[in-house]
């Protein structure tokens, strides 16, 4: 007999060892995230994917499921606080998206769309951060960063290198790049790893793809973020879907927040 | 590896040389550490950039922190001692001279207003010794040659209860667990129904058992030495005076669960304390208390090293202190899985409080009713308090628990009492409506912090300062904690620079519901705490303070055209809005 858990009301499966952001996504079922991808380990510090677990405020992404669990996910309530969290990241940065190459893109922006989230509601932050253009065809701009750690794990657990870290604390945490000089064009990053693809924001930039996929034609003007088979589509714009029916399911406008 | 060369070799220990003999870690310095201890060079960055204690940019010849609390720290006399000397807060005097800065708590809080001069605490500060620094100072006379009395740190014990009033005799307890064996030992503790000082409260023989059960290529104790909860001191007095009690019970653990390695984690704040707890170590040695074969027994082997911490509160929580014991920024970990299982370097560990293991070795040597004989149902035994702030005679309390915060009141000499902060900045502030409550995990629980505020206190402003703490403190992991920390101090410095409004509050409110219930870990669960309860039971100072607009833009548009006004030379009513 399957082991089971429910998400609003829902029953769903889940195996030994599976977290609740697993059981969700292998039964279809989305919830938020950001520094989550499936194959890298669970990280549960964006928050995005907090869930309500017999009212206890918990990660789904680093929970494991266990029998019993009765998941509030898509409420609300907990949308709104979600919402919050996302503009929490807004603001922190400098994210202006209408002039940012990853627009459409993003999976930040793709997620407040998902979350009606029409303005960053917090006093903007406008923390100064470092560009880092030194290597060839890559370039960090930390003022999209949302320390995620996205590429810190991809480097280590994929591609079997040590690129990236987070130092810093607080409101001062920034990445920095695991080389003699802190440069990114010292460092032995390859255009072929993942931690040079997975960024969700437009942190860690590919410069020889810059607007090769024309706006309103990308990723998030053609799916919904809350697609859980969307793994395999986004992040990978060279091979992108000009030829895909536009009129399919768009959540938010082509222009940024 | 040799106790004395993993100590020189740990990173938090050489970036600490390196920062006093070079007033500042560079780049080289992160390269060459990194090199020595075959790191990569991002986490000797990461680690030099989270700590406080370590700086990326020169210190001077004299770097000198003055406590922030409330109740060991004086902002003025910081002031006045920049002004003497010339020194911007922050930033080194161009000669080298001198550095300036503010640091969290150091533990002082009963010796008044206090600051680390090069590590080394001073108490008692006042405008006479600021002139007296000022001076020495200027004459470059080293530190050590200061007046000995400006370094006096006493334990001020005030009310003594089972742990203090008694003293330890070492080795009894060790005597009794070879004797009797673990079993016993284990049981004493369960039936004494100890649970953790830190704070938290989790059930001592029940962690200790868990541990034993778990399976790991190795056990290890760790003593929770970083007590960096603002207004505690209580751990400095057991670590200064009843040492060898803390060892004592650091080695019973480690008998229970079969660790032949324990450590302290000792705060950078108490490295005074360093020297002597290391030759309290080294005598145990010599008396066959600590090492191989302990007290003679085969298999008993057992040692205990000193990890020091850097200027980090986060490093108290504990998975935290065990990334930090593993040469890395004190992050939370994710929980499950819970050290007892997954602990330092992955396995099994018991982390306690230096009070816990100091009770643990004292009820195993006691009779079954000695401890859990007082206290309340749920609370048993006596709790150290460090009593703090608006009173008479601060100092270390020991109670049992089941005390009112009145009767405390009462005993510390505090009058005209405005509200009582329990358990630190994270704990809960308390209205003297309340103050019949009492001190116990099923009431108002506390690691051992009590500040006291008077009606000469200005209760926003301390708010104010539990915000600038957290905001500080945050470690930066989770996005509620590390933005949210920053919005709620945001909020209560406009509400308290008189430009907030009734949609402020409501703001705070609920960003505050947002960092208490959302964040990783208990840092941000509790920081919002203050404000939760100043809204909550001193609303009239807030709304005393606010504008009677609806809305008031996030700066002060005057202010900013400051320095418009002097650059042309002008502030007549024209130059104003």
């Amino acid at each position: 007999m399957n082991k089971m858990i429910k998400i609003d009301g829902v029953e769903v499966p889940f195996e030994e060892g599976q977290t609740i952001m697993d059981a969700a996504l292998a039964a279809g079922i989305y919830i938020p995230h950001l520094c989550h991808k499936p194959g890298l380990s669970p990280h549960g510090s964006c928050k995005l994917c907090t869930v309500d677990v017999n009212g206890r405020s918990v990660s789904a992404c680093t929970m494991p499921a266990a029998k019993g669990q009765d998941v509030e996910n898509n409420t609300p309530a907990i949308n709104e606080v979600r919402k919050s969290i996302t503009q929490m990241l807004f603001v922190e940065g400098n994210h202006l998206c209408p002039s940012c190459e990853k627009s459409g893109d993003c999976t930040l922006q793709a997620v407040a769309y998902h979350l009606d989230m029409l303005d960053g509601h917090y006093p903007q932050f406008y923390p100064r951060r470092e560009i880092d253009a030194s290597h060839p065809s890559l370039v960090i701009d930390r003022d999209r960063c949302i320390m995620c750690e996205l590429c810190v794990r991809a480097s280590r657990e994929v591609d079997g290198k040590d690129v990236f870290a987070i130092s810093g604390r607080g409101t001062n945490c920034h990445l920095i790049v695991n080389s003699p000089t802190g440069k990114l064009g010292d460092s032995d990053i390859e255009l072929d790893d993942l931690a040079a693809h997975i960024c969700p924001v437009g942190a860690i930039l590919i410069r020889d793809e810059g607007y090769q996929v024309p706006i309103g034609r990308r990723t998030f003007d053609l799916h919904s973020i809350a697609e859980t088979d969307l793994g395999e589509v986004k992040l990978s714009k060279t091979e992108h879907h000009d030829e895909a029916d536009a009129s399919g399911d768009k959540e938010g406008g082509v222009y940024g927040v | 590896m040799s106790q004395l060369q993993h100590n020189r070799e740990h990173l938090l220990h050489l970036l600490h040389a390196h920062q006093r003999e070079h007033g500042f870690i560079s780049d080289e310095a992160i390269v060459v550490i990194a090199k020595r201890l075959e790191l990569p060079r991002a986490q000797v960055e990461s680690v030099a950039e989270f700590y406080s204690f370590f700086s990326r940019t020169p210190h001077g010849k004299f770097d000198i922190l003055f406590s922030n609390c409330t109740s060991c720290g004086d902002r003025s006399l910081m002031q006045r001692l920049c002004l003497l000397l010339h020194v911007e807060q922050g930033v080194m005097r161009d000669d080298g001279r001198a550095s300036i800065s503010e640091t969290s708590c150091i533990g002082m809080c009963d010796h008044g207003a206090s600051a680390l001069i090069n590590d080394r605490p001073m108490t008692g500060i006042d405008e006479h010794r600021i002139e007296a620094m000022t001076e020495l100072i200027e004459a470059e006379v080293v530190v050590d040659e200061w007046p000995s009395e400006w370094f006096e740190v006493n334990d001020n014990v005030r009310c003594a209860g089972l742990l203090l009033s008694e003293s330890f005799e070492s080795g009894a307890a060790l005597k009794m667990v070879t004797v009797e064996g673990v079993e016993p030992a284990l049981e004493k503790i369960k039936h004494s129904e100890l649970r953790g000082r830190g704070g938290a409260g989790f059930n001592t023989a029940q962690k200790w058992q868990f541990c034993r059960e778990a399976v790991g290529d190795a056990h290890y104790v760790i003593c929770n030495a970083d007590e960096g909860e603002p207004g505690t001191f209580k751990d400095r007095v057991l670590l200064r005076s009843h040492a060898d009690a803390i060892f004592e019970g650091m080695t019973l653990c480690a008998r229970v669960i079969g660790a032949k390695q324990g450590f302290i984690y000792l705060r950078g704040e108490y490295r005074y304390l360093l020297e002597h707890l290391e030759s309290r170590l080294e005598a145990r040695r010599n008396r066959g208390l600590l090492g191989n074969r302990v007290l003679g027994v085969e298999g008993f082997d057992f040692d205990i090293g000193i990890v020091m911490g850097a200027g980090a509160y986060i490093s108290g929580e504990e998975s935290a202190l065990i990334e930090s014991m593993e040469q890395k920024p004190g992050h939370p970990r994710i929980r499950p899985p819970f050290p007892v299982t997954h602990g330092y370097l992955g396995q099994p560990t018991v982390v306690n409080n230096v009070e816990t293991l100091a009770a643990a070795a004292m009820i195993v040597t006691h009779d079954d009713h000695w401890f859990n004989g007082v206290g309340t149902e749920q609370s048993h035994g006596t709790k150290l308090l460090s009593v703090s702030g608006d009173c008479t005679r601060p100092g270390i309390y020991e109670h049992p628990f089941g005390i009112s915060i009145r009767q405390l009141l009462d005993q510390c000499g505090a009058e005209d009492v405005q509200a009582v902060q329990v358990g630190g900045p994270a704990g809960r502030l308390v209205h003297p409506s309340h103050f019949d409550h009492q001190i116990a995990f099923e009431d108002v629980a506390t690691g051992g912090s009590f500040m006291i505020y008077n009606h000469s206190r200005d209760l926003l402003v301390v708010i104010l300062n539990f915000t600038r703490f957290f905001r500080h403190e945050s470690c930066g992991f989770c996005t509620p904690c590390r933005v949210g920390t920053t919005l709620l101090n945001n909020g209560m410095e406009k509400i308290c620079a008189g430009h907030g409004t009734v949609h402020d509050l409501d703001e705070m409110k609920r960003t505050a519901l947002i960092v208490n219930r959302r964040s990783h870990c208990g840092l941000g669960v509790t920081a919002p705490n203050a404000i939760i309860d100043g809204l909550k039971y001193f609303p009239e100072l807030f709304e005393a303070k606010l504008l009677s607009r609806d809305m008031e833009p996030e700066f002060d548009l005057d202010a900013s055209l400051a320095e418009a006004r002097r650059l042309s030379n002008r502030d007549d009513a024209e130059a104003h809005l």
